[in-house]
């Protein structure tokens, strides 16, 4: 069996995140299966899912990093890659999709300059498509964080994108 | 004590929220606190009413008053003239979308009457936060039922009886499932609830744990009690966040009321449940993918069998049923089998929450008995399709049902019927497509979301679906042979036969109904290299028409590729050779002068 690399963070700003995401696995290592929680604390700590931090949840929940990687890279929300302060989410369900969702992404794919899966360079907005979040009574629909905006026309967008900084 | 002599239920589902229903609320206290009516209006703030479409919408209590589209604006003419001097608001009632006729009581309006709430009969209703409101509308008193007059054999007899079967989609008779999880041996078993409303269109789950998650937990624990399991997880989408919180609530409440946790309402039956958020991915809506996903896995899904009622999560026996199952087993068990069997059909009993979506007038929730036609839930709950219309088709069961034409719209939507025509039940997601709608490019749209979703463990469902894709995308690319729709159906076959879970044996499902009711739309995308809906950007040719064309020259000058030519004030030409038929000039034109056909 190979030697797995012990994750020691250094002292630094993001030593704090380290301590608070242990933290959370130390007070949950009763509850069965509970990597995905696990991902979903440090996704919220670190903002996204650097190599080290998927190293640093191995080691503390003896898990192998190959395991954590899977799990990782399997499920669409979390994010290997730096994101933005806000995550654009286009609904494309089939309700939205009837009602010109594919035109809302269009619309802002040429405002942000990014392409769908991309963040813009000034890290505000990350730009992604979902399949659906169920709030099909108001297609189309787009989720901007966890707020949800609907009944959408192109030209609302502007207004939408100036409230988030 | 407060004389309560009117309610104001304001609903605050996610769709009522983001349409500013929170603010609707704090502007009623406002309005209501100026008018000094604070002590006798009471304010509820309720779940999901169904009628997504004309948010913000509440209902005046005990009149029945209906208000929809209301804005905080509303909210002070509301309580002056309504609440204060009884003199309704006119503008703020339901129009008829046929008539223009104005209606006020919220039961005399169609899309209401024509319901039956089993599944959502608190939804609307209670409010959301509220585990009084929960009890006062007889909640938990099937559970003590359960607990202290039934024995568990008598509980799963009286499930079986009531021919309650499976709402996620598979339909599976649910009496039967926890029968067998209650014969597995062992002492450790699991209750597991599937909240993870994956099919785009469907939002019912959604709503049912916004408005009345207390049902569901309720239901959960008399599950525990049937196969013997003390133990409940339920597993929630994360594009959930609203349900996510309101469940979280409700649980803390029966936790302070001791109505979860050990010896509940001092029987001796212990219960307890954790919430598991999912992570975005399609295929954990399929029992087995869910129970990996819980124990931490990749949530790829697995042969069966051994089936998760004799070994399912951590291995052991798990019985795992969708929100909507779990909402109906109160009622069944308060009201009886009979009384739920006697609505329905032969095979399909009780009712069914439909998700309406897409090209129809009222968008939303509505419960109906299983057997009623299409017709009548397009058209009289429905109220039709907007802007005069034709219908294209109905799209029922998410991406692993079909397509239903026209001349289907009076069959009986139950289980059997459905099968019958190719499509199936499914969670419930009822999307209207009109005139405008490619069903070519429908098919080739869930076949692509297919391809997303699939976790790629077996090959039949990870390579075959790129193949379908492909194909499709050649057809509405205007490259597509005859010979491939032989192929495709073929295909189509293979995958539902071998593939390892429904989400692949299901994938073909909408190419085979478009292939059987709109075949001659895929010929003449391959042989006439035409699309008739004007969706399938490759095969559309836009043209300028020379009487109306001013020679403003916009259309021109947006062009990226410079295909449109052209003096000022003179009629433009686009040159077919160069125009990649983005549609921009199309958009610019503010003469209505350019064609796509």
């Amino acid at each position: 069996m190979s030697k797995m690399t012990i994750v020691e963070p250094k002292a630094s700003p993001s030593r704090e995140k380290y301590d608070q995401l242990k933290k959370f696995i130390v007070e949950n290592k009763d509850k069965r299966g509970y990597l995905i929680p696990a991902l979903y604390k440090a996704q919220e700590l670190f903002k996204y899912l650097p190599p080290e931090v998927m190293e640093f949840i191995a080691q503390e929940m003896n898990l192998s990093e190959s395991e954590v990687f899977g799990v990782a890279t399997f499920y669409s929300y979390f994010k290997t890659n730096p994101i933005g302060r806000h995550t654009i989410t286009v609904c494309m369900g089939t309700a939205c999709y009837v009602r010109g969702a594919q035109k809302i992404l269009d619309e802002l794919e040429k405002k942000l300059g990014i392409k769908e899966g991309e963040t813009t360079e000034d890290m505000r907005f990350t730009l992604g498509c979902q399949p659906c979040f169920g709030s099909c009574g108001m297609a189309p629909v787009i989720m901007i964080d966890n707020h949800v905006h609907g009944r959408l026309t192109t030209n609302m967008l502007d207004a939408i994108l100036e409230q988030y900084k | 004590m407060n004389n309560i002599r009117t309610q104001l239920l304001i609903c605050q589902g996610t769709s009522c929220v983001s349409n500013g229903a929170v603010e609707v609320v704090k502007a009623f206290k406002a309005a209501l606190k100026e008018a000094k009516l604070d002590k006798e209006v009471e304010i509820i703030t309720t779940g999901c009413m169904g009628i997504c479409e004309l948010g913000p919408v509440m209902v005046v209590y005990p009149d029945g008053v209906f208000y929809q589209r209301v804005t905080p604006e509303d909210t002070r003419e509301i309580v002056q003239e309504h609440l204060l001097k009884g003199r309704v608001v006119q503008r703020l009632f339901y129009k008829k979308p046929d008539t223009g006729e104005l209606i006020s009581i919220m039961e005399e309006i169609d899309f209401f009457k024509l319901q039956k709430t089993i599944a959502r009969r608190n939804c609307g209703i209670i409010d959301v936060n509220a585990i009084d409101d929960y009890i006062g509308a007889d909640g938990f008193v099937a559970l003590g039922k359960v607990l202290t007059e039934m024995t568990p054999q008598e509980v799963i007899e009286e499930i079986k009886k009531s021919g309650l079967r499976g709402r996620g989609g598979a339909g599976f008779p649910t009496g039967l499932k926890w029968e067998f999880a209650a014969k597995a041996p062992g002492k450790q078993k699991y209750v597991l609830c599937n909240a993870d409303e994956g099919d785009p269109g469907a939002f019912m789950d959604r709503s049912m744990l916004e408005g009345d998650s207390y049902s569901v937990l309720e239901a959960m624990m008399i599950a525990g009690y049937a196969i013997g399991a003390n133990q409940g997880y339920i597993y929630v989408r994360a594009e959930y966040p609203l349900a996510i919180k309101r469940l979280e609530i409700a649980i803390a409440e029966m936790r302070k009321y001791e109505l979860l946790g050990k010896n509940i309402l001092n029987t001796g039956f212990d219960f307890d449940v954790e919430i598991r958020i999912g992570a975005g991915a399609f295929v954990c809506g399929e029992e087995t993918a869910l129970i990996h996903s819980i124990e931490g896995k990749r949530g790829e899904p697995r042969p069966r069998p051994p089936f998760p009622a004799n070994k399912g999560l951590f291995g052991l026996p798990t019985v795992l049923n969708n929100v909507e199952t779990l909402a109906n087993i109160p009622y069944i068990i308060l009201h009886g089998a009979e009384n739920f069997a006697s609505m329905g059909t032969e095979k399909s009993k009780g009712t069914k929450v439909f998700a309406l979506a897409g090209d129809v007038t009222n968008t939303g929730l509505i419960e109906v008995p299983i057997g009623i036609t299409l017709r009548e839930i397009v058209y009289n709950i429905g109220g039709g399709i907007p802007n005069n219309k034709k219908l294209r088709a109905v799209q029922i069961g998410g991406p692993s049902g079909g397509c239903i034409p026209e001349e289907h719209l009076d069959a009986r939507i139950d289980y059997e019927s459905l099968k019958e025509l190719g499509a199936i039940m499914g969670s419930g997601g009822l999307v209207v497509m009109d005139e405008d709608t490619c069903m070519v490019d429908i098919a080739r749209y869930f076949m692509n979301f297919i391809q997303d979703e699939s976790c790629g463990k077996c090959t039949p469902c990870r390579e075959g679906t790129r193949i379908m894709l492909d194909m499709l995308t050649k057809i509405c690319q205007g490259k597509g042979k005859m010979e491939d729709l032989d192929v495709l159906e073929e295909l189509a076959v293979r995958i539902q036969d071998t593939s390892l879970c429904a989400l692949g044996q299901t994938a073909p499902n909408p190419i085979l109904t478009t292939l059987r009711y709109f075949r001659d739309e895929y010929i003449e995308h391959i042989r006439d290299k035409k699309c008739r809906a004007g969706v399938c950007k490759s095969l559309l040719k836009f043209e300028i028409n020379p009487e109306k064309c001013t020679g403003c020259t916009v259309c021109a000058i947006k062009c990226p590729v410079k295909a449109i030519s052209g003096e000022k004030k003179k009629p433009h030409k686009i040159d077919q050779n160069i125009c990649i038929k983005c549609g921009v000039c199309y958009d610019a034109c503010r003469f209505n002068a350019i064609k796509s056909h």
